[in-house]
């Protein structure tokens, strides 16, 4: 998924002596074989990742991992199993998370199977060193995202990004992953950038796979900076994994008028980043989702209300694999038109 | 001297030009066909436009669904999305208008103002229920033109109900309105009635529409519509004369801040245009990559996903 392919093929091929087969990036032709095999009305993310899968098989994969989590996604890895073994691959299929929940027991015991070698001491020295490789790479995304807009060169940022992922992509220590980082950082500020100091700022919220899969938003963010503005995304992979838990209590707690329990995946999360966007002075709110996303669904009449009393405009986007990306364009073209003729009265 | 303005909304069934002086009022306007080619829509429209005027045009907009190839054919100085087209042309005359409904060919928008500033919109999704489109298709399956659609619909006393929320669905139900015997005017009335429902259950949904509200697009020609959407909104929609031609308004009114030093060339009639499109084969992704020629040279090319395909 997006970037998320390098820690994660970083962390498997080196606590597994498997071959790990680096997922290709996701293309039109990844979205047509999921969609030819996917139930009609199920989530777009269900799609994309069974479209993933397969293209995987087609490379040699003999064994699948999938995850869960707290919407229709628990359910994914069962129905994508019975799917993949009905087209008659025969394929080995890990689910890592079982009805919503998972514990290390049961990590543990999938790995040995998948790898009789399997070595836990291994697996935590190079479990904790992609952390901190994840935690890193959103950082410096943070950063390029507020500024990518105002390059003066284009592309300096994505190409420095990707030489980064890829010297990270070879570190065994941590001295070795702080060092770079920090090198990385230094060369990410001396970017030239351009922002005029009433820069327009815009807060992306959503559902996490059309959130962080540029490929299934339509490259929203790349549209957004080449509008020159300044954009700010909560959703990432450490966010997700190890600040989601304390976060959303803090975010229930704040928003506490208009939200009093959580609605699965991350409904209450945007919620409570929407009020907080309001209130430290954002332009404007970017709300997406795959199409049927049940728990964005059922945030997004709150999400309206909160904007309505803060006054700050709110665009919602479903995307889905036959979204025309024309009225995609338009629209956005018409939201940033409105937030700029606010701006200026 | 004195200087003129263009404006140019390619739709999808029509394409509308409209010519402004300084002060931006209307010095000629012009209304055709599309017909599936906004090339040779805008060269005969431009060619109805010169016949017309005399004085030099320093500003040409573009907008409407065709605009980023118009604008390039034409070398326009601003090429904008049709919502923001709307609201400036509608504001121009509408000072004080809260609600935008505006209905096309293939689209419908929802535009909510306030102190002329864009507040809220919306735009159909998907579907193109409730959109002129559908009402010309189901005009001729009636074997009734278009233009007299309206009259007929304000002359039923007693209009079918017609489900509304999908095309197709309004669309057999009308055939079996048709088959039970129903009058004409009576399915016609119902049809105009379904598409006023199906554009505010769906684009304005959850939206506040307040007052004054103006109603336009090409379907604002309309009366039966207007009248339903009167009756169900229980207040009066402005209609304005010019309201099928508010985008072209709107976008000449942008040409005219962002005019060019010299007078531009209208004379295209002669220059050939064409569009040549192939899927590239780089790589999965399949991009349809669209190469864009003026006169058989090449100018531009869009649709490639890596930015190294032209």
């Amino acid at each position: 998924m997006g970037d998320y392919a390098v820690p994660a093929y970083f962390l498997l091929s080196h606590i597994v002596k498997n071959n790990v087969i680096k997922p290709k990036p996701i293309t039109a032709k990844t979205i047509e074989i999921g969609n030819k095999y996917s139930p009609e009305f199920v989530c777009t993310p269900f799609k994309y990742t069974l479209g993933t899968l397969i293209e995987g098989i087609e490379n040699g994969a003999t064994i699948l991992i999938q995850a869960g989590g707290g919407c229709r996604y628990g359910y994914y890895a069962e129905l994508q199993e019975q799917i993949i073994k009905d087209l008659g691959y025969h394929v080995q299929f890990y689910n890592l998370v079982v009805a919503g929940t998972t514990n290390l027991k049961r990590i543990y015991k999938i790995m040995k199977e998948i790898d009789p070698k399997f070595s836990i001491l291994k697996a935590i020295y190079y479990g904790t060193l992609t952390k901190q490789m994840i935690k890193y790479m959103d950082q410096m995304d943070h950063y390029i995202r507020a500024n990518i807009g105002f390059e003066t060169e284009k592309g300096s940022f994505e190409t420095l990004k990707q030489q980064m992922l890829k010297e990270f992509s070879q570190v065994k220590t941590h001295i070795k992953l702080k060092k770079l980082y920090h090198k990385y950082q230094k060369k990410m500020r001396a970017i030239k950038i351009e922002k005029p100091k009433d820069t327009m700022k815009i807060g992306i919220i959503g559902e996490l796979y059309t959130i962080m899969e540029p490929y299934s938003n339509y490259e929203l963010e790349k549209n957004l900076a080449s509008m020159n503005l300044e954009i700010k995304r909560y959703t990432d992979v450490y966010y997700l994994l190890f600040q989601k838990h304390k976060k959303v209590k803090k975010y229930l707690k704040n928003s506490a008028q208009y939200i009093t329990y959580q609605m699965g995946a991350d409904a209450a999360d945007n919620i409570g980043r929407a009020k907080e966007l309001c209130e430290e002075g954002y332009d404007g709110i970017i709300h997406i989702k795959s199409s049927f996303c049940t728990p964005e669904i059922g945030a997004m009449p709150v999400l309206s209300k909160i904007c309505a009393d803060y006054q700050v405009p709110i665009i919602f986007f479903s995307f889905d694999s036959a979204t025309s990306e024309v009225g995609i364009k338009t629209r956005l073209e018409a939201f940033y038109d409105m937030l700029e003729m606010r701006k200026k009265k | 001297m004195k200087k003129g303005y263009l404006g140019i909304d390619i739709g999808s069934i029509s394409t509308k030009g409209v010519i402004l002086d300084e002060n931006n009022e209307i010095i000629e306007s012009s209304y055709i066909w599309t017909e599936g080619n906004p090339i040779d829509a805008v060269k005969r429209l431009l060619n109805q436009l010169q016949n017309k005027i005399d004085i030099p045009i320093y500003g040409i907009g573009t907008t409407g669904s065709a605009r980023k190839l118009i604008g390039l054919m034409v070398d326009a100085d601003v090429v904008k999305n049709e919502i923001t087209a709307h609201a400036i042309g509608t504001t121009h005359y509408y000072k004080d208008a809260r609600t935008i409904l505006e209905i096309g060919g293939q689209d419908s928008k929802l535009i909510l103002l306030k102190d002329g500033i864009i507040t809220d919109y919306a735009m159909n999704t998907l579907c193109a229920a409730g959109t002129g489109a559908f009402l010309s298709s189901q005009a001729k399956r009636l074997g009734v033109e278009i233009e007299d659609f309206g009259t007929l619909a304000v002359t039923s006393k007693n209009p079918v109900k017609i489900a509304a929320r999908c095309t197709v669905f309004a669309e057999s139900d009308l055939i079996h309105k048709a088959q039970v015997g129903y009058q004409k005017e009576d399915i016609i009335a119902g049809l105009c009635r379904s598409v006023v429902l199906n554009y505010l259950n769906n684009v304005g949904k959850g939206k506040k529409i307040l007052e004054p509200i103006v109603f336009q697009g090409g379907v604002s020609k309309n009366k039966g519509v207007v009248k339903y959407f009167n009756e169900i909104l229980k207040t009066k929609v402005i209609v304005d004369p010019n309201s099928h031609l508010m985008g072209a308004i709107g976008i000449a009114i942008m040409a005219h801040e962002h005019q060019s030093e010299t007078p531009k060339n209208l004379e295209l009639t002669n220059i050939s245009f064409e569009t040549k499109g192939r899927e590239c084969e780089g790589c999965s992704n399949h991009c349809e990559i669209l190469r864009i020629y003026k006169d058989h040279q090449f100018i531009e090319s869009w649709g490639s996903k890596c930015g190294k395909v032209s």
